[in-house]
């Protein structure tokens, strides 16, 4: 397993290197100079010739790019444009709202999904499974920003039970709680549906397999079949599914954070974007696609924990 | 039984492919008949008329500046789907070239081409989109070339596994061995070979593409206003949602029913190339 780890965070360093370098060259090509986004249209020739050497904007491109990079090993971001705290600060103020709404929209998905999986495919053909179905395609065509708003509409501005926007106040779990609930709800909903559709898809797979006959002809009750026979052989598509999916969250996450006005990542990139401000937005992208290839890679090791057979190679 | 018939025939044989294909047809047809159509201007503002519920003047109410609510959904269905089709064709054709070059060459190119699909493929769509629009700015050919950005490495992905796959049969090596030039043997051997792969991804991807281009101009760096977009009704409807909620529902019932419609459609094509799924 420790070597299954290592060769795969050895696979992953070329790909984080140019994941960076994209980056770092897409932030270079972008209009507009950060000295001047900083200071402002109407600042001297000199004073934002002064700010450029002090942010090393006239240095060697290649120079700043190794400056950058040794920074970013070093945790050191700089300092945001705009605000001028330092970025790392910001992404760690806002990653933890963005974790915690991954994080329980894919329980959601998962608690509700898997379940609703199973039965669709024992009762195949049948009005629950003619429902879920429609469930699960409603799902997978909504856009995460479509449903926060009928969700918000519904539960917060129609029957307001839940806050409508806002992250709750800091230090109060019960109010940070309530005011995560919609945002969630909004993205479980999505998740149960791609969970629900590959559930049902690979438990009809192996329902149809002979080990499960086998076991049905030694007069073992339906329920241990499903859940005992069928049930762990239908993980691996699973945890792909998780995988890709976790990734569709956290781009669906940005949409989400907008409408509920939630402080996270996806506020971070959009606000950066906004104010032109390139330190802070490349920070955000390259924590963006560390999440994604952090995702990937626990997928790959997880294969190997549900599939023994996939450990090996 | 059904293995005898053809694919075609298949398809049409399946209720959701039809419901899918005849929502798809209807939504193009009155997206490109949009300026035959008995509609008021979608820019025509009426300062008396704003904010009126749905009724039998105008069907789906109006917006905060008295904008018809349904004449400017059909005619941003017109940019919704213009921007997504060409964008999915274009990364189609881009991805698939690519992809190609680099399963059926290997060594550098398909070093240099999967290093760099691999690494855009590490942004999730949606955030790639919003950086790239940073760097662009707005606008309708702006978006496309984003959204083609985009989506052509996961087509680069697809056609890559299908070409590496391909190039060790016996008819390439055939086709080699009596020195047939590469666009030959792409063109006659191995795009056909990978064609039905390739355009079921390119239509279930269309909902992908129709969500970014929604999100992007949600966001507000998609095409400018005041052109119709649903992303941008979507967002304008946002601040009106406990007085006029209709100006956010009739865009976002347009999206959503547009992807279900390509949704159909891909997932019966899929079933009919690869009948292992069950839909």
């Amino acid at each position: 397993m420790l070597e299954l780890i290592i060769r795969r965070t050895l696979n992953v360093i070329p790909i984080c290197l140019v994941v960076f370098t994209i980056v770092f060259c897409l932030m270079r090509i972008a209009p507009g100079d950060p000295a001047t986004a900083m200071l402002g249209d109407y600042a001297s020739a000199e004073a934002v010739q002064s700010l450029r050497q002090e942010m090393g904007l006239d240095r060697p491109l290649w120079s700043q790019y190794l400056d950058s990079l040794r920074g970013l090993l070093h945790g050191d971001l700089g300092r945001s444009l705009s605000s001028g705290a330092p970025v790392s600060d910001q992404i760690a103020s806002a990653l933890p709202e963005t974790l915690a709404l991954a994080a329980s929209s894919l329980a959601i998905g998962l608690l509700l999904g898997v379940p609703l999986g199973i039965v669709t495919a024992v009762r195949r053909g049948r009005p629950v499974d003619h429902a879920g179905r429609l469930f699960s395609l409603s799902g997978l065509s909504i856009p995460s920003f479509v449903l926060g708003i009928l969700l918000m509409l519904l539960f917060a501005i129609d029957v307001p039970i839940f806050p409508a926007i806002g992250g709750g106040r800091s230090g109060d779990l019960s109010d940070q709680l309530l005011h995560l609930a919609l945002p969630s709800l909004t993205l479980g909903l999505i998740m149960m549906a791609y969970v629900t559709r590959v559930m049902r898809t690979s438990m009809l797979n192996v329902l149809q397999e002979d080990y499960i006959r086998t076991a049905r002809s030694k007069g073992i009750g339906e329920l241990r079949v499903v859940l005992r026979h069928a049930l762990p052989n239908c993980l691996v598509p699973l945890v792909s599914l998780c995988a890709i999916n976790v990734i569709v969250l956290i781009s669906s996450s940005v949409m989400v954070e907008i409408i509920f006005s939630r402080p996270g990542l996806g506020r971070l990139l959009i606000s950066a974007m906004r104010q032109r401000d390139y330190v802070s937005l490349q920070s955000v992208l390259v924590v963006y696609a560390g999440i994604v290839i952090l995702v990937n890679m626990t997928a790959d090791l997880l294969y190997g924990v549900v599939n023994p057979r996939i450990r090996s190679r | 039984m059904s293995g005898r018939r053809s694919g075609g025939a298949r398809l049409l044989a399946s209720p959701s492919a039809l419901i899918g294909l005849a929502g798809i047809a209807a939504i193009v047809l009155l997206a490109a008949l949009a300026p035959l159509l008995p509609l008021s201007d979608p820019l025509a503002q009426q300062p008396y008329g704003t904010l009126a519920g749905p009724s039998l003047a105008s069907w789906l109410g109006t917006d905060n500046q008295g904008r018809d609510v349904l004449s400017r959904v059909i005619f941003g269905a017109q940019t919704s789907l213009l921007i997504s089709l060409v964008s999915i064709g274009l990364a189609m054709v881009l991805g698939t070239l690519l992809g190609v070059v680099a399963g059926y060459y290997r060594g550098y190119a398909e070093v240099a081409i999967m290093r760099v699909a691999d690494s855009l493929m590490a942004f999730p769509s949606l955030i790639l989109g919003v950086a790239i629009m940073a760097i662009l700015g707005s606008g309708t050919e702006k978006v496309i070339l984003c959204l083609t950005i985009v989506m052509t490495p996961r087509f680069v992905r697809i056609a890559y596994g299908s070409a590496m796959a391909v190039r060790v049969k016996e008819y390439i090596e055939a086709a080699q061995a009596v020195s047939a030039p590469f666009h030959r043997i792409l063109a006659v051997h191995i795009v056909p070979n990978i064609f039905s792969e390739i355009l079921v991804v390119a239509i279930l991807w269309i909902g992908t593409a129709i969500q970014v281009e929604a999100s992007l101009s949600f966001i507000g760096i998609g095409v400018s206003p005041p052109t119709p977009t649903w992303g941008n009704m979507i967002k304008s409807g946002l601040d009106y949602l406990p007085i006029a909620p209709w100006m956010a529902l009739a865009p976002s019932a347009a999206i959503f029913l547009t992807i279900v419609f390509f949704n159909l459609v891909g997932d019966s094509i899929r079933d009919v190339v690869d009948p292992r799924h069950y839909g």
